[in-house]
């Protein structure tokens, strides 16, 4: 069996495109969680993001618009779940449940009509005379700009989390919002807005698999997916850069079943798709069990409602 | 402007009111939803809330569906009282129906009285194995078991197709992914003549009082609650926190296998591809909806089961997506949530400055 | 008295007057006035609950007053945010400490003073530490650090912002004597530095040592002015507790020979991050006795407690003795059966579960001894008798037994608490900070029924931080220092110093070759 450059090239770029949606999904959580935030709704945002980014670019056929469509959708769903736990102060593992609950019907009702729709998907950019260098220039820089945009917001949120004020101010506000509220920080504020900047990357990981990866609509076509994010973030022990690691890695798993078969290994489709789910459970036991460095990195306050009164 | 101020204690009125609201909210959002979408209010009110029940076959179809969300939703409100977050009740499911349904292929024409009480247990014992997973995971290895429950359930739901285009595939059913048909031994016996309403809502209700019991006068019930408030005081009263994860978890995988068998065993009378509507997760707003209560369960999943049957009435007299169902359960759970916020707290409008004297407060709230 | 009045006046800092702050169901704080003059030390002397932390969140933003105003430097403002307070001068350095367990020292402070984490400041800490003599490692990580070594942070974030107002909340609460007279030393050097230092606490020797004037808080209202150099301890806690206080006093027992608790070399090894160790301790506590256990929080209190209450399992069973018997590997309700029981620290959550009503919260720990239950089911009828009767011997100001454990004050469920177990008529009794956080008239009468337990024959072991407590209810006393127990010595023969250097995990002979 030989394979061939091109081939490689093949495999690579589905690892891309499978791994993205992950990227930006987790990484939204992970900003949200260190905020002391537990949003499970990911997976309602993203079908939100999805179906809506889709309809929009297919009506307008404006990429651009499809795209702020989505991010726009992820983040209203994020704020009925924000106005519900942090000014009404509900259950947050509750309402992330409606929320995807809620995301799943919606999106589905929504998107009745767009099934069956071919779309062209995001145009690639290739960056210029990057691209032309054999195999590693059409794997990493013949990419749609969504890509691109995926590595650059990992950096971004890295940095912001390390470096700048505010990004100081949500780790504060994450491990413990009564001493940031006692030194005067607008912890609801900081969590409001955490909660949205996750909805968004929600709603941009939704726009991805419908106009990127599948490019397509689909009932319920996030297949887990935001819960793997989820799952991610504890595997990232909530830094960046491994969740980078771990989204690539899934990825990879998620398209083995597209490439079994080019390999000439035959197994049923329907253990290949288990993969991803059980490779996620494996993975959360690995990380849980060792512990001590998933306690040290974990927002202290994750899930728990905060009362500024007290 | 609008404040939220703390009650001195949580209101009890507000427990019951406050799913009364949300219902009420909820309706009305529909009846917007339905003009956004250019469908006659009215008609789709009635096509909704009273074509499905106007007649006795539809009122024993309520029944049909509340019972697999009845059953489910007692066990998960135990489980969430303790802090059991298993939401992967629908893998359960799957799994009682596969292992019910595969001992009713292996004894195929076989009529014998035993061979539906071998199933209810295979379908009991299904859904406890594939409960005892994420059991396991926790207690051993400290892992998150809203994540792996939920894994689990697209496990099972690949593993039920599986099976059913390979090993469990009707040998006579040109490919189609589907198993054989039960034969009558293995069906289970219908109580109404004309109707699909068979015994699995007599062990729904079953299961309701077990869970009342359970809940209500029980040790275990009481370690239980103590547990998901305060695990600290549970160690402190000498409850072992593992056993009360290992005993909601099995429990609701032998609730959520034995609704599982019941679909394959009742209405469905075989294995296809897809034996369940999602009950697994609607259980849980069922659960939230009852207050966690067995009793309150019983409402909550005949209203919950309306919204079935409406969602398949609206789709055929009104052309509407079965999605719709969805949009009202997720809005549902939504305005319930934020209708709770009553209990805990009284909505004040404008700003109160006034003092107020110890006196006057106590004993007042509502 | 009137010129006095007039002059403080003239040079006040701050004036706060008429401030009044009301929760539902209280009256934290009912028309104060409160002056605080430059350079003074200035006391706000109240017991638990008499409205102090209320003023103080008022005074630095966090809360905002019913009705009232202050004055800064003779002109009207208004206190909105914290921030608005530093702007002022206003510095707080918080009972509970606020601080960031996973963000750094240099972070911690940055964030307290709304400024980047940088070598600016990095810099400016190290200078600051070293002018005031609080040595601190900007770059290390706040839960590595000990409770002394965080409120030195705290205070050092404090100083950098060159406040003229430094408000100290009950700052001597978890500290030994020693760091205390360290904490005077600094705090008076500030004074001369001309600033304002407004101290709170309800220790009356700590008042009198440090404080050239004191306003004392009783029930959320001003009750006096004093000067605390001049009056008495007696007169100052008069003021503060008022007339009708029962206090106990020290009462000499003679315990029997007969040991009812013993532990063998325990030892125990820290699993968490924030876990003491505990090393080979031993102990006997003996029927009709009370041993008090000193120490500042974190050094092993809390394991102690789950080790002897069978929260912690130990695995050599002869390592805990209950009246001769081992126990070392029974469960907490096996134990309380044998007539061991047990209170910890935390009342909310752990002693109690703030959800359920005063009934079930009897029955969580009440039905192995008493009989709660028949035919294996809960018997609510018994447990509401039970409760009932706990209500009424311990004087628990409630709704009935069907009220939350969550809506009682502290006092009143602590009386609840300790009254369940005290109940069961335990052989041996074991309670950790018995009256941390409880009001004057609470705390007497929980140390007069601990009297009364040993008097009639119980074995009583108390775990607290608050030596005055130790000193006037222990028969014998030691001192336990990062998970090391000290040796035990009769109360009547050791002073507070001595058993400073205990606490500091010293013995009291190395102290006496100093």
């Amino acid at each position: 069996m030989s394979i061939d450059s091109s081939m490689l090239v093949m495999i690579g770029l589905t690892i891309i495109s499978a791994a993205t949606p992950l990227v930006f999904a987790a990484i939204g959580e992970l900003v949200v969680e260190k905020s002391g935030v537990l949003n499970l709704g990911v997976e309602g945002m993203m079908l939100a993001g999805a179906v809506s980014g889709f309809a929009v670019a297919h009506l307008t056929g404006s990429a651009l618009l499809g795209v702020l469509t989505g991010v726009g959708a992820g983040m209203l769903l994020a704020l009925i779940f924000a106005f519900l736990t942090l000014s009404l102060r509900a259950s947050q593992v509750a309402t992330g449940l409606a929320l995807t609950i809620f995301g799943i019907g919606l999106s589905a009702l929504l998107g009745q009509p767009l099934i069956g729709i071919a779309y062209e998907g995001i145009p690639n950019y290739s960056v210029p005379y990057l691209a032309d260098i054999p195999v590693l220039g059409q794997l990493l820089f013949q990419n749609d700009l969504l890509v691109y945009g995926s590595f650059a917001l990992v950096l971004a949120v890295s940095l912001f989390l390390k470096y700048t004020q505010a990004g100081l101010i949500v780790r504060a506000v994450g491990d413990s919002p009564d001493a940031a509220h006692a030194l005067g920080y607008p912890v609801l504020r900081v969590r409001y807005l955490a909660t949205l900047f996750g909805g968004a990357c929600a709603g941009l990981a939704g726009c991805y698999l419908s106009m990127a990866y599948a490019p397509m609509w689909a009932e319920s076509m996030s297949a887990g997916r935001g819960w793997i994010a989820l799952a991610l973030v504890v595997f990232a022990t909530w830094r960046p850069g491994r969740l980078l690691f771990g989204a690539y890695f899934f990825g990879g798993i998620t398209i083995l079943q597209l490439h079994a078969q080019a390999f000439g290994i035959i197994v049923p489709s329907q253990l290949m798709s288990m993969l991803p789910y059980i490779a996620t459970i494996a993975v959360l036991v690995l990380i849980s069990s060792t512990g001590s460095s998933l306690r040290r990195n974990a927002p202290a306050s994750i899930g728990q409602a905060f009362h500024p009164t007290k | 402007m609008i404040r939220l101020q703390p009650r001195a204690e949580p209101s009890k009125l507000m427990g019951y009111i406050a799913p009364l609201i949300a219902l009420v909210i909820t309706l009305l959002s529909g009846m917007v939803l339905f003009a956004l979408l250019g469908v006659p209010v009215g008609a789709a009110f009635y096509a909704f809330f009273i074509e499905p029940v106007s007649s006795l076959y539809g009122l024993s179809e309520l029944g049909v569906k509340a019972a697999p969300l009845i059953m489910i939703a007692v066990a998960l409100s135990i489980g969430y009282r303790a802090n059991v977050w298993n939401i992967g009740a629908e893998g359960q499911l799957i799994l009682g129906g596969i292992c019910g349904g595969a001992v009713a292929l292996y004894f195929y024409e076989v009529d014998a009285w035993y061979v539906l009480p071998l199933m209810m247990l295979a379908g009991v014992i299904g859904g406890m194995l594939w409960a005892a997973i994420p059991a396991l995971l926790r207690t051993q290895f400290n892992a998150n078991e809203i994540l792996t429950s939920l894994m689990l359930t697209y496990i099972a739901g690949l593993l039920l197709s599986l099976l059913v285009h390979g090993p469990l595939r009707d040998p006579d059913g040109f490919n189609f992914p589907e198993s054989r048909l039960l034969h009558d031994a293995a069906t289970l016996p219908i109580i109404m003549q004309g109707t699909r309403l068979h015994i699995g809502a007599l062990t729904a209700l079953f299961i309701v009082v077990i869970g009342w019991v359970l809940l209500s006068r029980t040790m275990l019930g009481f370690a239980l609650k103590v547990n998901g408030q305060a695990p600290n005081a549970g160690r402190y009263a000498g409850f072992t926190q593992n056993r009360l994860i290992w005993f909601s978890l099995l429990f609701c995988g032998a609730c959520a296998g034995l609704a599982g068998l019941n679909e394959v065993a009742g209405p469905i009378g075989q294995l296809l591809p897809s034996i369940s509507p999602g009950y697994g997760f609607t259980a849980i707003i069922v659960a939230f909806l009852g207050r966690l209560h067995p009793v309150g369960v019983v409402f909550a999943g005949l209203v919950m089961a309306l919204s079935y049957l409406g969602g398949e009435s609206a789709q055929i007299s009104l052309n509407l997506p079965v999605a719709v169902t969805g949009v009202f359960q997720g809005m549902l759970l939504f305005f319930l949530l934020a209708a709770d916020v009553l209990i805990n707290y009284r909505v004040v409008w404008g700003r109160a400055r006034t003092a107020r004297r110890p006196s006057s407060e106590h004993g007042a709230s509502l | 008295m009137g010129s006095t009045e007039s002059k403080s006046f003239e040079n006040a800092l701050v004036s706060m007057s008429g401030i009044t702050k009301a929760y539902p169901g209280t009256l934290a704080n009912d028309a104060i006035d409160l002056v605080v003059r430059r350079g003074e030390i200035h006391a706000l002397l109240g017991e638990n609950g008499a409205g102090k932390s209320t003023l103080v969140k008022i005074l630095y933003g966090l809360l905002q007053a019913d009705s009232g105003h202050i004055e800064w430097q003779g002109v009207p403002v208004d206190i909105t945010s914290p921030a608005r307070a530093r702007e002022l001068g206003i510095a707080l350095v918080f009972q509970h400490f606020s601080l960031f367990d996973s963000l750094s020292v240099l972070e911690n402070i940055a964030l307290g003073m709304a400024v980047p984490a940088n070598k600016v400041l990095q810099q400016k800490i190290i200078d600051v530490s070293s002018r005031y003599g609080l040595p601190i490692d900007p770059d290390r990580q706040v839960y590595s650090l000990s409770v002394g070594e965080r409120q030195r942070i705290e205070i050092v974030r404090c100083l950098l912002q060159e406040p003229k107002l430094l408000v100290m909340d009950e700052p001597t609460s978890v500290l030994t004597p020693q760091e205390v007279k360290e904490l005077f030393v600094t705090l008076r050097r500030l004074s001369r530095e001309g600033v304002a230092i407004l101290y709170i606490s309800h220790k009356l020797n700590e008042i009198k040592a440090l404080c050239s004037n004191a306003t004392i808080l009783r029930n959320g209202k001003r009750v006096a002015s004093a000067d605390p150099t001049a009056e008495s301890a007696h007169s100052l806690a008069s003021l503060m507790m008022g007339d009708e206080l029962d206090a106990p006093s020290r009462e000499n027992r003679t315990p029997s020979d007969k040991v009812m608790l013993r532990l063998n070399n325990v030892s125990v090894i820290a699993v968490e991050q924030h876990d003491v160790p505990l090393r080979q301790v031993n102990l006997n506590v003996h029927a009709g006795e009370i041993v008090g256990i000193a120490g500042v929080a974190g050094n092993g209190q809390d394991e102690l407690l789950a080790v002897i209450s069978g929260e912690q399992y130990l695995s050599d069973e002869q390592a805990l003795l209950l009246d001769g018997e081992p126990i070392g590997t029974l469960s907490p309700g096996q134990r309380r059966q044998r007539g061991l029981c047990c209170v910890p620290e935390e009342r909310l959550g752990h002693a109690a579960v703030p959800g359920m009503s005063l009934s079930e919260n009897a029955f969580l720990t009440a039905h192995h001894r008493s009989d709660l239950r028949s035919v294996g089911l809960i018997n609510k009828r018994k447990s509401r008798r039970f409760t009932e009767r706990v209500i009424e011997q311990f004087n628990v100001q409630c709704n009935g037994h069907l009220s939350l454990a969550g809506s009682l004050s502290g006092g009143n469920l602590q009386k609840f608490i300790v009254g369940r177990e005290i109940e069961q008529k335990p052989s041996v009794f074991v309670v950790s900070q018995p009256t941390w956080g409880v009001d004057a008239g609470a705390a007497a009468a929980i140390h007069k029924s601990l009297q009364a337990m040993a008097n009639n024959g119980a074995a009583v072991l108390v775990i607290s931080q608050d030596l005055d407590e130790l000193m006037l209810i222990s028969d014998r006393i030691a001192a336990l220092c990062a998970g090391q127990l000290s040796k035990v010595h009769l109360t009547e023969s050791v002073s507070v110093q001595q058993l400073g250097l205990l606490m500091g995990g010293a013995s009291i002979e190395q102290g006496a070759h100093v």
